[in-house]
């Protein structure tokens, strides 16, 4: 390369490709994609050191619109492709996007191994409750009895809930967001790029041509401070109007408490990202509208060794126990003989 | 014959010399055999093998269910084959016995473990009467030998806490036995005692008695007459190792990474019989080597692709059911235009089919198994050594032609071993990768363009100014953008199969064995090589008009392989499967060509093979 000057600035712009976007007008989707501009724009990352990495579904042709590397590959196995190219390639930044049904249905096994393992990688879920592109079939997140061009009688499937299964597969950062909430979606895709290892995020995405509304309660403007939780690391949990709800943990249940009346802000439960074992964001990742409000935020984010950092250590120890590699010397190592 | 002293016994020397070892799973018939292996190669014979073991790791002792064999063809010339009949046949049970008696030839050597043919063991074989004295053995020399009682008392004083441990030692009792009556050294497999057990003294002096008490009862007991002596084989002038085909393809695979500049990504998730190639791989870190174990086959292979995107030498390796698996994936590779090398080490099927027994029957699998127009190169390994060598021209086809490259082994060549020369590392033909550089005009950057074969430019992520999309969805010609233009389609898939037909033209013609042109011509591939030769060159030394063409290359087919099929009046192809690539062949050259076909989870016996060419003639 040529001279070494101060690296340019770019803007959102300057990581928009050259194709049109063909999501539906009023799709979820395109605010992600606009924050994902500002945020990598923001945090100041090098494109060319960026890859993007989907499956199939409407939220998987997102790397064809972002001016960084990207592939776009098959149904469920992002996460595998993901694996591969951070694991040989850990100079780069590797993100991939994928949606409800090819991360959690047909893509449920990798999506489980990429977040055990821990790669330093980010996973975005389009979590829509629905399948978009093939035209409205149910999804594994769809609510019991959602009635879709599938299941005319309604959907029987007890649905998945992404957190807990982040969780369960021990992640650590797993967090939760919305496309409507522009700043705390950017705010989360931040602590995301910043985190060491698999951060996993689902976002609450509208998919106004085939479950519209689907989170209605969690974005309008008259219903969302009660149906939404925003978690804040080391303070209590608090919602409202006015702030004055809170949620207490009672045994092991958690319960929607109001403030005041004897209760302060001390019995409430206080969030704890980094709590070392995942039973508190588990509790969390369970809180379901309507019985709780649902919390958005950051649910755990904890450190632990990374696989591709691990295995790069590995290969470092092996050369430096076992010397670099001699091919000749291999292949004549042990009993050998001679034919003259 | 020749008695070299009065205190020893005489010596016969002969060719060349068939053994099988076989027992229970749990008895270390594979130990036994690759220790006589290993030793008569250090020796200087030619050496041939055919490990055969049943597909439950403990099938219940002692059964029919449960024998393992392993069979070693030493000589002191060429060979190509494990043999067809067995001279020596090492029973450790009356199942296996029974399994492998009629694989003897007439007055072939037997030798048994007498104690293990009591009630219970003719029971557990479901045997009614037993066979060391019904007459089952009438027309072999037999030699009944207390093998479990004699081991037990040579392991003695070693320190060994239980009987089962003691009775352990029962197969370096029976390669002792074998080592005295074909002349042996004890060297070899008393150095691999010490390696391998020298932490566990008590049953390293346990193995090592055992295995000389086995010597010396042979050079003392009045019941062998004779020693056999097979001659160190004339093979052409090196350095020489025992090598399986599992162990060739990951070193090959090692080599071709050095050999490009790139590093080595192997995902993998376990299967037989293609395990011991990540088992090996993944023990030469220090090469920059990173394996993979996936969750799944298809992670395995997406997670290569993800590895090539990314600039390494990336390689999955399966047996038949995980190509399946793989299928939708490699359909992504082919579009995708990335090098990749998949191995499939074929096995019996269909389904999980016959996991530990070789079979031909993924030929069509490779060529036709995606969904689509979607070509890919197909080349294929004839013999443990070759693996090596297959490897590398694997990887130099996926990176001339940017695509991914199925190379076919089996499960004989997989496990069987043989002798190979070793090459010198610094004459091996580098293979040539490029990456292109940055662009320094501004002009912008075709991911889908083509240079003169066709291959496309190979960019990796982190080089400023090339970012570039890829997905399986269609390509615009050059763009690379999604397209789904009628004419776009045609003109791509146009472009896919004439950048793999091309291959032909940058590989070397077709040779044969034999007469040029004739009555007949053996065309074969994979790892039946060996036995067709030899059956060839049989029926040539007896008169007849034969030749015999090995295919390394199936996709695309060596270009004058048209012409030379049109020089013989006949064309015989001997495959373990129902006829894949004859139908290959008719369809390709209008040739109607015979077939020879089992699958029967076992190799061609080269007396088969003759028989089929003689009446062809
Ligand atoms: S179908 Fe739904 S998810 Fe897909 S692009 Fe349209 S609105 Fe968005």
């Amino acid at each position: 390369m040529s001279m070494q000057t101060e690296l340019p600035v770019l803007s959102s712009a300057d990581f928009a490709s050259d194709q049109d976007v063909r999501w539906c007008p009023g799709c979820g989707d395109y605010s992600i994609l606009a924050q994902m501009k500002k945020v990598l724009a923001g945090i100041g990352v090098e494109r060319e050191k960026t890859v993007f990495v989907s499956g199939i579904g409407c939220s998987s042709r997102f790397p064809y619109y972002m001016n960084t590397y990207g592939i776009h590959s098959i149904h469920g196995r992002a996460p595998a492709f993901a694996t591969g190219l951070k694991a040989s390639r850990p100079d780069l930044t590797v993100w991939v996007i994928t949606g409800d049904g090819d991360g959690l249905s047909i893509g449920g096994n990798h999506l489980m191994h990429a977040i055990r393992r821990n790669l330093d990688i980010n996973i975005v879920m389009f979590n829509n409750q629905i399948y978009g592109l093939t035209k409205g079939q149910y999804s594994p997140t769809s609510p019991l009895g959602k009635v879709t061009k599938s299941t005319p009688m309604g959907a029987i499937d007890n649905p998945l809930h992404p957190l807990s299964i982040a969780i369960g597969c021990e992640g650590t950062f797993v967090a939760r967001t919305i496309d409507m909430n522009i700043k705390h979606l950017a705010a989360t895709l931040r602590r995301a790029a910043d985190h060491r290892g698999t951060a996993f995020i689902e976002v609450y995405q509208n998919c106004n041509v085939f479950n519209d509304g689907a989170f209605s309660y969690a974005t309008d403007r008259n219903t969302k401070a009660d149906t939404v939780i925003e978690l804040e690391h080391g303070r209590p949990l608090i919602f409202g109007k006015n702030r004055e709800k809170g949620i207490r943990l009672n045994g092991m249940e958690p319960e929607v408490v109001e403030l005041g009346k004897g209760i302060t802000e001390d019995d409430l439960l206080f969030h704890d990202e980094k709590a070392p074992e995942p039973s508190l964001a588990y509790l969390l990742s369970r809180m379901r509208y309507p019985e709780f409000p649902e919390p958005i935020g950051v649910f755990r984010a904890v450190d632990r060794p990374r696989y591709d950092q691990m295995l790069n250590d590995q290969i470092a120890k092996a050369r430096e126990q076992q010397g670099e590699g001699d091919l000749q010397a291999l292949i004549h190592s042990g009993e050998t003989w001679s034919v003259s | 014959m020749s008695a070299t002293s009065d205190v020893r016994k005489p010596v016969v020397t002969i060719d060349e010399a068939t053994i099988r070892f076989c027992g229970d799973s749990g008895d270390g018939m594979q130990l036994a055999g690759k220790q006589l292996t290993d030793t008569s190669a250090l020796f200087g014979n030619d050496v041939a093998t055919f490990p055969d073991f049943p597909a439950e790791i403990r099938a219940p002792r002692g059964t029919k269910a449960g024998v393992s064999g392993f069979q070693i063809h030493i000589a002191s010339r060429d060979i190509h084959t494990p043999g067809d009949e067995v001279d020596a046949l090492v029973a450790m049970n009356p199942a296996a016995l029974v399994t492998n008696l009629s694989d003897l030839v007439d007055r072939g050597v037997v030798i048994v473990d007498k104690d293990a043919f009591n009630k219970k063991g003719l029971a557990l074989a479901k045997l009614q009467t037993n066979p060391l004295d019904d007459g089952t053995l009438d027309g072999y020399t037999v030699f009944p030998v207390e093998i479990t009682k004699l081991t037990r008392l040579a392991v003695e004083d070693c320190g060994l806490s239980s009987m089962k441990e003691r009775d352990r030692c029962r197969n370096f009792y029976a390669m002792g036995l074998v080592y005295w009556l074909y002349d042996r050294s004890l060297d070899q497999t008393q150095r691999y005692i010490e390696e391998k057990f020298g932490k566990r003294p008590s049953v390293a002096d346990a193995n090592r008695n055992a295995l000389i008490a086995g010597y010396n009862y042979g050079e003392t007991t009045e019941a062998f007459i004779s020693q056999y002596h097979v001659p160190q084989a004339k093979l052409p002038a090196g350095t020489y190792r025992n090598i399986t085909g599992n162990e060739a393809l990951a070193w090959g695979a090692i080599a071709a990474a050095q050999l490009s500049g790139c590093e080595l990504f192997y995902g993998s998730y376990p299967i037989t019989p293609a395990s011991d190639i990540l088992h090996e791989v993944t023990k030469h870190k220090n090469f920059g080597v990173r394996t993979f174990q996936a969750e799944d086959e298809i992670a395995a292979v997406c997670a290569s692709i993800g590895a090539a995107f990314g600039g390494a030498m990336a390689m999955t390796g399966t047996s038949g059911p995980g190509i399946c698996l793989k299928g939708e994936a490699l359909g992504l590779a082919v579009i995708l235009e990335l090098p990749l090398v998949i191995i499939n080490v074929q096995r019996g099927g269909p389904s999980t089919g016959l996991p530990t027994k070789t079979e031909q029957s993924d030929l069509l699998q490779a060529m036709f198994g995606r969904n689509g127009e979607s070509p890919m190169p197909v080349i294929a390994a004839s013999g443990p050594a070759d693996c090596f060598d297959t490897m590398l021209e694997a990887w130099r086809i996926a990176v001339t032609y940017m695509t991914p490259v199925i190379l076919l082994s089996d499960g004989y060549i997989a496990s069987g071993a043989e002798p190979w020369r070793l090459p010198d590392v610094s004459e091996l033909k580098k293979i040539f990768v490029q990456h292109p550089e940055p662009p320094t005009n501004g002009q912008t950057f075709e991911p889908y363009a083509r240079d003169e074969r066709m291959a496309r430019p190979w960019a990796l992520p982190g080089t400023p100014g090339l970012m570039h999309r890829i997905g399986g969805l269609e390509k615009q010609d050059l763009t690379g953008d999604v397209c789904y233009d009628p004419d776009n389609h045609q003109h791509m898939t146009d472009l896919r199969a004439a950048k793999v037909a091309g291959i032909a033209d940058d590989i070397p013609p077709q040779e044969v064995e034999g007469v040029e042109q004739g009555e007949l011509l053996v065309l074969s591939w994979g790892g039946t090589k060996g036995a067709c030769k030899t059956a060839v060159l049989r029926v040539i030394d007896s008169g007849g008009s034969v030749a015999h063409a090995h295919l390394r290359y199936l996709n695309p087919f060596p270009a004058n392989l048209g012409e030379l099929l049109g020089r013989y009046e006949k064309v015989l192809i001997p495959e373990l499967n129902m006829g894949q690539l004859r139908m290959l062949i008719r369809n390709e050259f209008l040739v109607d060509a015979i077939g020879l076909n089992k699958v029967k989870g076992k190799p061609f016996a080269v007396s088969e093979l003759v028989a089929a060419i003689e009446e062809q003639i």
